[in-house]
């Protein structure tokens, strides 16, 4: 019960949030990928440099259990569904999770996204066993591998030698510094400036 | 109303901590799958089965359900679990999010201005490329083991190799793709 709990309330200040970031909203998501509005790019790297930094951290003083890590497997099929995502990222503006966000929020269109999303979810489960056929799905790196040994994790490391909590706050700091020197827009002529709310009609 | 990509992206990064400091790193693509594998299983109750060899103690004649000692197939039989809730959830808090600040713009509901700058007022050419899209994504998400939330976030929060990767090969389809489709502003 407590975990349905948890799920509750940080689901819910996830959806809300992503909401709040813009991250519902097409126009910024193509934006970014247009490299004329990058908010939305900001924002994510910001988050995940936060995010990483104050978990190793809290790795390293103990009051975070490393059994909550879960480290997915690198495979050449991560490569490959990482291109068909971009690519239908960069058509539609959405990704699964903001997808189904914009489409509570009202957006026709992502709900459309999301019922391609569950017939492309389908065709993923009827492919599946070919798809394994192929090999794309062996492990490479030596599967869930971190950059660094994270004590506790039980997961290899790209580069044993290194503490995998202080390459984690090392890269967290990276990403927090790229968010800050990056600028508002790699292209000429105003960013992107989409209605905000119903007060701005386009 | 949009936050400033400072605050927003310290409220988001927190939302990220708070999710492993509690639980497990967020993911939501593998959900589509198991609302899928609901709906499959409530047209054809055999899709879902209980087993006593299965280590989840459910299995499928599905490979992809089956897989990992029927995980999924575990989760199509019990959706009031953690992470399924959590996708609802989600889409719970963004409604209200949405509702709060006066919801979505009528003239954005169908289609984004950049779009519309593109691509025209059509309605219909916009749903077929969004369905369209989609289905790749969904494809693409499940292919790679992860989407934009589990595999880039999560993935990278975490310095996995296999988040990484993955964001390599959206960003590198993603930004080719999005320059060519929409050249003009919006």
């Amino acid at each position: 019960m407590t975990s349905i709990i948890l799920a509750i309330v940080i689901g819910g200040a996830f959806g809300f949030v992503l909401d709040r970031v813009g991250a519902t909203n097409p126009n910024y998501i193509i934006g970014m990928l247009r490299l004329g509005n990058l908010h939305l790019m900001k924002t994510i790297l910001l988050a995940i440099g936060v995010s990483s930094l104050l978990m190793f951290a809290g790795l390293l003083a103990g009051v975070i259990d490393p059994g909550h890590l879960s480290v997915k497997t690198a495979y050449l099929g991560v490569f490959l569904g990482g291109i068909l995502l971009g690519l239908g990222f960069a058509a539609a503006g959405y990704c699964p999770g903001t997808g189904l966000a914009a489409a509570a929020t009202g957006r026709k269109d992502g709900v459309v996204f999301v019922l391609g999303g569950l017939l492309g979810a389908a065709a993923y489960m009827a492919t599946y066993a070919w798809v394994e056929t192929t090999g794309v799905l062996d492990s490479i790196f030596g599967g869930k591998a971190t950059v660094g040994a994270i004590a506790g994790a039980g997961y290899p490391a790209l580069l044993p030698g290194l503490s995998g909590e202080i390459a984690g706050l090392v890269l967290g700091a990276v990403f927090i510094a790229v968010a800050f020197l990056l600028p508002d827009s790699l292209r000429g002529g105003p960013a992107i400036q989409p209605a905000k709310g119903r007060h701005v009609p386009s | 109303m949009i936050l400033p990509w400072r605050l927003g992206g310290l409220a988001l990064g927190l939302v990220f901590l708070a999710a492993v400091v509690l639980v497990k790193p967020i993911g939501v693509s593998t959900q589509f799958v198991i609302f899928d594998g609901i709906l499959w299983d409530a047209v054809s109750p055999t899709v879902v089965v209980e087993s006593l060899d299965a280590k989840s103690g459910y299995a499928s004649p599905n490979a992809y359900l089956n897989k990992s000692g029927g995980a999924y197939a575990k989760e199509v039989a019990n959706p009031l679990n953690y992470s399924f809730v959590f996708v609802v959830a989600m889409i719970v808090g963004a409604a209200v999010s949405a509702l709060l600040r006066g919801g979505v713009v009528r003239s954005e509901r169908a289609m984004p201005p950049v779009w519309r700058a593109n691509f025209g007022d059509s309605p219909g050419k916009r749903y077929l490329a969004a369905f369209v899209a989609g289905f790749v994504v969904l494809y693409g998400a499940r292919l790679a083991g992860g989407c934009t939330s589990g595999h880039m976030m999560s993935g990278m929060m975490q310095t996995a190799a296999s988040g990484y990767i993955f964001a390599a090969g959206v960003f590198l389809a993603g930004i080719p793709l999005a320059l060519l489709m929409f050249r003009r502003e919006g």
